[in-house]
């Protein structure tokens, strides 16, 4: 089936003519037509578009282009703008909006030949790890329909899972890209902050922000931030260094890899969850690396301190929608203090009005020092504390998330709880680093992520590891019943 | 009683810097464009959109600073300030708060009395303007206009050391001629491209301790800064000496009423909440580039002045007023080039004379001067060279203004050359004699101030064209040789 393939193998078939992409567009478009309905993964198809891009894709190839990503098909996480297409960030606050321009992720891969399928739901301006704080409703974790998906990027997550695109890409500020990749089963890449440019992705806390990508393989992966990653002189906090060939090094052996053990992430583990990463790691040692107990002692500070960062940014970045010249805006405002109040009070959700208000309090005047300033002090201690581990190993090896999906509605009367399944991801956002999360084993029928990180720019070695993992292991090869 | 008390003022300078395009877009930012053409994703703050810093007002930042003699930051930090106000698309203004790339510079001015005193300027910084709201012509609506929104903006914060309105406007003027010295801003204050805000408080003769200050907003004519300072000082010392109390706020300047009102008080105040904007990253600078700057600067007023004095013996005063601008300075210095340096103070007086005020009268810049520097050292050629009389100089540079011909043309045309020729000047000397032997008995007799007659008959007679010197010396020989 052809969306059981690699973006390799799709791109060979494409090359050799024995597929179209039109043919396999019209695949996904049927896949996504036929299973999407039960997910709610996607909320924007964009059928039409897809297949026009598809035909001149067909066109491109006859013409010789070999470019790996031409003609092959991919979901948007809907907050990266799309020029002419609605672009909602999952909330009710642009639910009018189309974006007249592209995001530069979306420029590039549109460069590369991508296929836009859609855009793929998400929790309300990325603000969420279980995809329910979606103006567009909550997205089913394929793997039981019961459960969540995990988020922010939880349609995106679902869709890689489901097979409705050969990729997707997500954002991850605090783990929206790892966490729902561990919930689902997926591959999810989050590069290092400043490796993919922020122009055109809405933006949630800007100094944690980073694009990546969702797809079944380290492989695949490889093949779509190549095309995604570089500086953009559009982003200002985009670095310009120049980007290694990441899927040349995936064949790399791991012999004398140094993995980190963090004390920090194995205190406390659910005893299934932590047999899975030993038995990953038993794989690791296979294969030649060698282990090393390190210690982050600032790590437990990650989730207070990203709970004050990131509500700070978002307080501020998202003053923009205030009903005036794009977006939700309420009916027969009064006055503009009226418009103001009213259409964020109506146009933004629970979750994303509780973090504009913690965040506004924590930069608040009196407020300031205790809570912003002590925050980005702990930030640079938490830096510098992987900066040391890294030091002495090569990547740093755990667990995604605590537990695996939790039930649809169960922690969302609990924001706390909701927060401490970021426990894991939230450190490489603090500090800027790459990481990947892939699948490793299953709890109670679900899957679990394996989490790597690795140091600043070290994409590389961290997809060529995850790669290995993969060559030797094919837990990111189950797909869930129904989906396959 | 005013002498009791002592006014402080501080300025908050905002000059408009002259990049073409806005601090952190792409956009124009020529002035009046019709709304919102000139406004592009960045400057409307649409979703996505990322600030990317213009490296042309980070140099102009530079420049003020270091002609101010202030400390460049190799390591400036760009910072949010957060408030709600339609005109403001992002929500928040991109402003330098903590971190600001100038800090600690002096700037000298000369009083009344002539004494020179020195202003410190705290600090200068780069930020971002805000749009404008319109509520003209518009029925139960306001309009934005986003035309001036992200255009850069050098914010000067002086230190509390001004003591009268005078000395505000000295000031002012004094920075006025700096940035346009250093061609970082226009200085066309019509266009608000170079405003201030006042902080004014009073407090007892010999008290150290600063009153509670209200500040005047945006303050765009010298003469409304003067007033406006006028107005609310004697505010605020009546009512302290009415036993009222001053509060901390933010006051309007009515130029129509030449009064100032509350706009917002302390308690109102917005909190702000400043925080490094994470968008961008800090301002480098390096030592290497402060050199380059520093050594592409101009020849500053100061210094300027200090040098026409000295190189062609001029008033202080004067030396002043041609060093106002670059423009005039040269204007200057190519006339006294061409007339040579022993005229330098006839070029002055001219220059600061009939040329300032034709140009004023017409509205003009000194640049666009419809007599040039060639054409002005021309005239005051003739004038050296005795062919024309300075009054008659004037009626020449008249027609030169509006012909647009050269001073030799005009003097050919019009006849106007001087009557130097002793002889010519004797004959309608005795002619005049002769036709007025009663004036002339009288004058005999002792009515000195008959003298003035003969001298306007002979002007009359000779059209204005006889040299004044010679006719006074020969006149006066005349009316005493027959006695």
């Amino acid at each position: 089936m052809l969306h059981t393939l690699s973006i390799d193998e799709l791109g060979r078939r494409l090359s050799l003519g024995e597929l179209s992409s039109v043919e396999l567009t019209q695949h996904f478009l049927a896949r996504i037509e036929r299973l999407n309905p039960s997910l709610n993964a996607v909320i924007t198809p964009t059928p039409e578009q897809a297949l026009s891009d598809a035909a001149v894709a067909d066109r491109r190839r006859a013409a010789g282009d070999k470019a790996p990503l031409l003609g092959i098909p991919l979901i948007h996480k809907d907050i990266f703008c799309t020029d002419g297409v609605r672009t909602s960030c999952g909330s009710r606050m642009l639910d009018n909006f189309i974006a007249p321009y592209d995001a530069t992720v979306v420029a590039r891969l549109k460069a590369a030949g991508a296929v836009m399928l859609g855009k793929a739901n998400m929790d309300e301006f990325a603000m969420g790890s279980s995809n329910e704080t979606s103006y567009y409703g909550p997205v089913k974790n394929p793997w039981d329909l019961s459960k969540v998906p995990g988020g922010s990027s939880g349609g995106s997550a679902a869709a890689a899972a489901a097979r409705l695109a050969a990729y997707t890409t997500g954002t991850d500020t605090g783990g929206s890209i790892r966490q729902p990749a561990a919930l689902t089963g997926v591959t999810g890449v989050k590069p290092t902050y400043g490796r993919v440019s922020r122009y055109g992705m809405i933006a949630f806390a800007s100094s944690l922000d980073q694009a990546g990508v969702l797809a079944e393989s380290a492989a695949d992966a490889a093949l779509v931030l190549q095309a995604m990653a570089g500086f953009d002189p559009l982003d200002s906090t985009s670095v310009d260094a120049p980007v290694p060939d990441y899927h040349a090094t995936l064949g790399t052996p791991l012999k004398g890899l140094r993995l980190g053990l963090l004390r920090e992430f194995f205190e406390g583990l659910e005893p299934r969850n932590a047999a899975l990463i030993r038995d990953a790691i038993e794989v690791y040692t296979a294969l030649g690396a060698t282990t090393v107990e390190v210690s982050l002692p600032h790590l437990p500070m990650s989730v207070p301190t990203y709970y004050v960062v990131a509500p700070a940014e978002c307080s501020s970045n998202l003053s923009r929608f205030d009903g005036v010249r794009f977006g939700y805006r309420c009916s027969h405002p009064k006055d503009l203090m009226d418009l103001y109040k009213r259409s964020r009070g109506e146009g933004f959700g629970a979750e994303v009005k509780r973090r504009i208000m913690t965040g506004t309090y924590v930069l608040s005047a009196g407020y300031f020092d205790a809570y912003y300033l002590k925050a980005q002090k702990v930030r640079r201690l938490i830096t510098d504390d992987f900066r040391a581990a890294f030091a002495q190993v090569d990547l740093v090896i755990g667990p995604t998330t605590p537990t695996p999906a939790f039930g649809i509605g169960a922690k969302m009367d609990d924001p706390i709880t909701m927060y401490l399944n970021d426990i894991y991801t939230i450190g490489a956002n603090l500090a800027g680093l790459p990481g990947v999360s892939m699948p490793c084993g299953f709890v109670d029928g679900l899957p679990m992520g394996l989490q790597l990180i690795g140091p600043h720019f070290g994409e590389g070695p961290l997809l060529n590891a995850a790669h290995q993992y993969q060559q030797a292991t094919d837990w990111h090869r189950r797909r869930p019943s129904g989906y396959e | 009683m005013m002498s009791d008390w002592e006014v402080v003022i501080g300025l908050e300078i905002h000059a408009q810097l002259a990049t073409r395009s806005k601090i952190f877009s792409g956009s124009s930012t020529a002035y009046g464009a019709p709304p919102n053409t000139q406004a592009n994703l960045v400057d409307l703050a649409y979703p996505g959109v990322l600030p990317v810093l213009n490296a042309a007002a980070v140099r102009m930042a530079v420049k003020f600073g270091l002609a101010i003699g202030a400390a460049v930051a190799q390591r400036s930090v760009f910072a949010r300030k957060n408030y709600f106000y339609p005109d403001l698309p992002k929500g928040y203004q991109i402003s330098q708060y903590e971190l600001p790339i100038v800090s600690k510079g002096s700037i000298s001015i000369v009083l009344d009395d002539g004494a020179t005193k020195t202003v410190g300027v705290t600090r200068a910084h780069l930020e971002e303007d805000a749009g404008k709201s319109l509520h003209e012509g518009l029925a139960n609506a306001s309009g934005i206009d986003l035309n001036r929104a992200g255009t850069p903006l050098l914010e000067i914060v002086s230190e509390p050391d001004m003591r009268s309105a005078k000395e505000a406007v000295a000031y002012m003027k004094k920075i006025h001629t700096l940035v346009r010295y250093l061609e970082i801003c226009d200085g066309n204050m019509q266009e608000g491209s170079f405003r201030c805000d006042a902080n004014v408080s009073v407090r007892r003769r010999g008290s150290e301790k600063l009153g509670t200050r209200a500040e005047i907003k945006n303050l765009n004519s010298f003469r409304f800064v003067e007033k406006a300072i006028q107005y609310e000082t004697s505010r605020q010392i009546e009512l302290i000496e009415s036993g009222g109390k001053v509060v901390q706020e933010t006051r309007l300047y009515d130029s129509d009423k030449h009064e100032t009102r509350s706009m917002r008080s302390k308690e109102e105040a917005n909190d702000y909440r400043y925080f490094p904007d994470p968008d961008l990253l800090p301002v480098q600078i390096s030592t290497d580039f402060i050199r380059e700057v520093a050594s592409s600067l101009p020849e500053l007023p100061d210094h300027k002045a200090a040098r026409l004095a000295r190189d062609y013996a001029l008033s202080a005063y004067d030396a002043g007023v041609l060093s106002a601008s670059r423009e005039i300075g040269a204007y200057f210095e190519d006339t006294t080039a061409r007339l040579g340096a022993a005229h330098a103070k006839l070029a002055a007086n001219w220059v600061m004379g009939e040329l300032s005020s034709a140009l004023n009268r017409d509205n003009l810049d000194i640049a666009d001067s419809r007599v040039g520097a060639a054409a002005l050292s021309g005239l005051l050629a003739r004038i050296v060279d005795a062919t024309i009389s300075g009054k008659m100089a004037k009626e020449v540079f008249e027609a030169m203004w509006s012909e647009g011909k050269d001073a030799d043309a005009v003097i050919a045309a019009k006849g106007l050359k001087q009557i130097t020729n002793s002889g010519e000047i004797e004959g309608v000397i005795d002619a005049v004699i002769a036709a007025n032997p009663k004036q002339l008995a009288d004058y005999r007799a002792g009515k000195d101030k008959l003298f003035g007659f003969f001298v306007g008959q002979v002007m009359k007679a000779t059209e204005g064209k006889a040299n004044p010197a010679q006719l006074n010396e020969l006149l006066k020989n005349k009316l005493h040789s027959g006695s």
